[in-house]
């Protein structure tokens, strides 16, 4: 007998964390919170800010120069674990148990749906941004059925990193614009690998699926929030990924690669051209290797110009939280013209604002500045879901099948289509 | 150790007049312990249990947004995990689960036993040996993860000491390999260590006897050696096995979180759990609760019989059989 005991006392840590997740979401099964409509941010007070953590440190500078000037609103920053979706959980606690705590939240741009269906975060009055100022893809990620939940702060696109003394050795004046030319100045050039992004089975494999199906004129799901995705374009944006793996355009390895790992084969010199975000610049301009040697274009596509999916962060007010009008004019004072440019200045984390990248001050000190807007000009949101995970889960599983060889395109377009057709409701 | 026999019949003595007070009486003494019990193990399991019998709203309304409400559906959630479209992942799941206790803590016991007879010979630089063997131990799982993700990425260590370029963290067998080295890598000293805490309190002469009567070195450890330790490596087995059915960490920073090859109950639950599904969640964390306490049952049942037991009277000895071959000690205790 006190051996079964001592079995259960050790199993029930298993059933705990579960059981307290239980104990959290019976709460929400009353109403649903706050109103959706505009105009109730009321309230004047100190609030907070969640977000991951400040790495850069300038997030809570900004704060610090805010409460000089609102000493009976300050605001105090609470820093979230480093991974997204450890953010996202700690938000979906406080919401579900409607604590307080969180004021202001820091919301990828994929949360959106999900965090407004459930009510989570209060609509924001939207005649009271200048919408207009700001890059209309970043904006639309802060919309959820033509309401505005989340104003833009910070967003982010793929670029193509490609070697420019590589390029120049070989005889080739531009970055190639199309997939075709990709190859073609890779046939040219020996001694590296050609091409790569992020196709380990996690986020960044979305994220580069979406961009070839994008770059091929094709959509995952469409502007009417339908799946669209069992189509020729899909098909062909797939087929450069899959066909690049198979006859070695892509390494073998890159199967493997998320972000740094990409990063680290780009600056030991092992590829001509990468896929990847704008925070690799300033990185691989400290590699001994790659050092100058490099630059940044538009992402290549089937017929001309790639579209790169959006990344980013937007500012969002909890629904359960005090002191809304205080969290709405702290969001104005993060997305103004000021505040963003000292962000970009001390953090290089791309702005939202769209004049900012014509400043010839930032553009000197940050040269992908243009190309970097040309891209967000032509970047597409990610599905915006409800079920957002459910969603990208689905279409990891079905690239991979296909990147890996386990299923053919056709046979991965066609099943991710109907798994999406479940998971999103028009 | 005079005490301790003398003990038990006094307290024979009294039972028979007292049985009302001292009953009562214990279950005073007891009480605290009991509500304890009853509120952090009792409750959770009750709370996650009934949890499991409902399903929160998805559906959306008109105007895009969730229909709030949690609807009972009875037993729903288990017969979908059983035979609902994601039943494949919950087998997948189980088999890994399955296929990862067996193998790894097969491989644990051999080399943890294996690491406890190291440690416990006498040699020079032999506490520099315990802790070095320990280390792997003392790092936290998500580390190792992080370290053996390392080893094995695409032009990592691993590779490189086998001259051919696995893809160790991508999708087949090989990522399996990777997780169970990595596993045994880490918790073989958790059984070491307990297996040497059960070495050392086996008297020397025990061994001597033996040698006098002619036993070599391997029948000393058969007969010898393995039965008295017996008792502590059950537990120790016990705890692994506990331990590696909810498996979750390791495969999660290793290899990733939605990869077949390596996905475990633990982590189908967690996943669950994080898109909001709590009842499903609760579902799995049920099943996984029985299918552990299934396991442990059915490993003290066949192998240990009461390793409390055993313990006990490993420790108060009954008064000496007087005329008994030495060898058969040990054979008393295992029985």
């Amino acid at each position: 007998m006190a051996s079964i005991s001592t079995i259960a006392r050790g199993v029930v840590a298993v059933v705990a964390t579960v059981a307290l997740a239980a104990a959290c979401s019976s709460g929400t099964s009353s109403d649903g919170g706050a109103s959706a409509a505009p105009g109730q941010l009321t309230g004047r007070g100190p609030i907070t800010l969640a977000q991951g953590k400040d790495t850069s440190g300038n997030v809570q500078n900004q704060i610090n120069a805010w409460n000089k000037l609102h000493p009976k609103e300050t605001v105090r920053l609470v820093e979230l674990p480093e991974s997204a979706d450890q953010q996202r959980q700690q938000m979906v606690q406080n919401a579900q148990t409607k604590s307080d705590a969180y004021t202001v939240l820091n919301l990828d741009v994929v949360w959106t749906a999900e965090f407004a269906a459930n009510r989570w975060v209060s609509p924001l009055p939207k005649d009271q941004f200048d919408l207009a100022k700001f890059l209309p893809s970043a904006v639309q990620t802060g919309v959820y059925r033509d309401n505005l939940y989340a104003a833009p702060w910070k967003t982010d696109a793929g670029l193509l990193y490609y070697r420019k003394d590589l390029l120049q050795n070989a005889g080739i004046s531009a970055p190639p614009k199309t997939w075709a030319e990709l190859q073609t100045d890779c046939g040219k050039i020996k001694g590296a690998d050609c091409y790569a992004g992020q196709f380990d089975k996690y986020e960044g494999l979305t994220v580069n699926f979406s961009e070839a199906v994008d770059s091929a004129g094709g959509t995952v799901v469409d502007d009417q929030g339908k799946p669209n995705v069992n189509t020729p374009q899909a098909k062909q944006g797939l087929d450069f990924l899959v066909q690049g793996f198979k006859t070695g355009l892509i390494p073998k390895e890159a199967i493997t690669y998320q972000e740094e790992d990409a990063r680290r084969a780009f600056e030991k010199g092992k590829l001509v051209f990468l896929r990847q975000w704008p925070y690799q610049w300033a990185l691989s301009n400290k590699a001994p290797k790659v050092k100058g040697k490099f630059d940044v274009a538009p992402l290549p596509g089937l017929n001309g110009p790639g579209a790169p999916t959006l990344g980013g962060h937007n500012l969002a007010i909890s629904s359960f939280a005090k002191n809304k009008a205080t969290a709405l004019d702290f969001i104005k004072y993060l997305t103004s013209v000021d505040t963003e440019r000292l962000n970009l200045v001390a953090s290089s984390e791309a702005p939202t604002l769209a004049s900012l990248y014509d400043e010839p001050a930032l553009q000197k000190k940050f040269p992908y500045l243009p190309t970097l807007k040309a891209s967000l000009l032509n970047a597409k949101p990610r599905p915006k879901a409800v079920r957002y995970n459910d969603v990208t889960t689905a279409i990891e599983e079905s690239a991979y099948a296909a990147l890996t060889g386990k299923m053919t395109t056709d046979q991965a377009l066609a099943g991710l289509q109907s798994k999406l057709g479940q998971l999103i409701q028009p | 150790m005079s005490t301790t026999i003398a003990g038990p019949p006094a307290a024979r003595g009294r039972r028979r007049g007292d049985v009302r007070g001292s009953g009562r009486l214990a279950g005073m003494l007891l009480s605290p312990t009991v509500i304890v019990l009853a509120l952090v193990v009792g409750y959770p399991v009750i709370a996650a249990f009934r949890e499991s019998l409902y399903q929160r709203g998805e559906g959306l309304d008109a105007n895009g947004f969730v229909v709030q409400g949690d609807k009972f559906v009875g037993l729903r959630n288990y017969t979908d995990i059983f035979t609902g479209p994601n039943s494949g992942a919950f087998w997948n799941a189980f088999g890994n689960t399955t296929f990862f206790t067996v193998v790894t803590v097969v491989l644990e016991t051999v080399l943890g036993v294996t690491m406890a007879l190291v440690m416990h010979r006498a040699f020079r630089g032999r506490g520099f040996v315990r802790a070095s063997i320990l280390v792997p131990w003392a790092i936290p799982t998500v580390v190792s993860g992080l370290l053996w993700r390392w080893v094995f990425q695409a032009d990592g260590i691993a590779n490189a000491m086998i001259g051919r370029q696995v893809l160790w963290t991508t999708e087949g067998f090989h990522a399996k390999v990777a997780v169970i080295i990595a596993d045994t890598w880490k918790t073989a000293p958790f059984v070491g260590l307990l297996v040497l805490a059960g070495l050392q309190v086996i008297p020397r002469e025990v061994h001597e006897a033996a040698r006098v009567d002619g036993a070599g070195a391997w029948q000393g450890f058969w007969r010898i050696t393995l039965p008295m330790v017996k008792p502590v490596l059950l537990v120790a087995v016990l705890f692994r096995l506990l331990d590696v059915l909810r498996m979750f960490d390791l495969p999660v920073v290793l290899v990733g979180l939605h990869k077949d090859s390596v996905e475990t109950l633990t982590m189908i639950a967690y996943n669950e759990a994080t898109n909001l599904r709590y009842g499903p969640a609760a579902a799995y964390a049920t099943i996984l609760f029985l299918y552990v306490a299934a396991v442990a049952y059915a490993f003290v049942k066949l192998l240990g019989a009461d390793i409390i037991g055993d313990m006990r009277q490993k420790r108060t000895p009954r008064p000496a059989p007087p005329k008994k071959k030495r060898l058969t000690v040990p054979a008393e205790v295992a029985a």
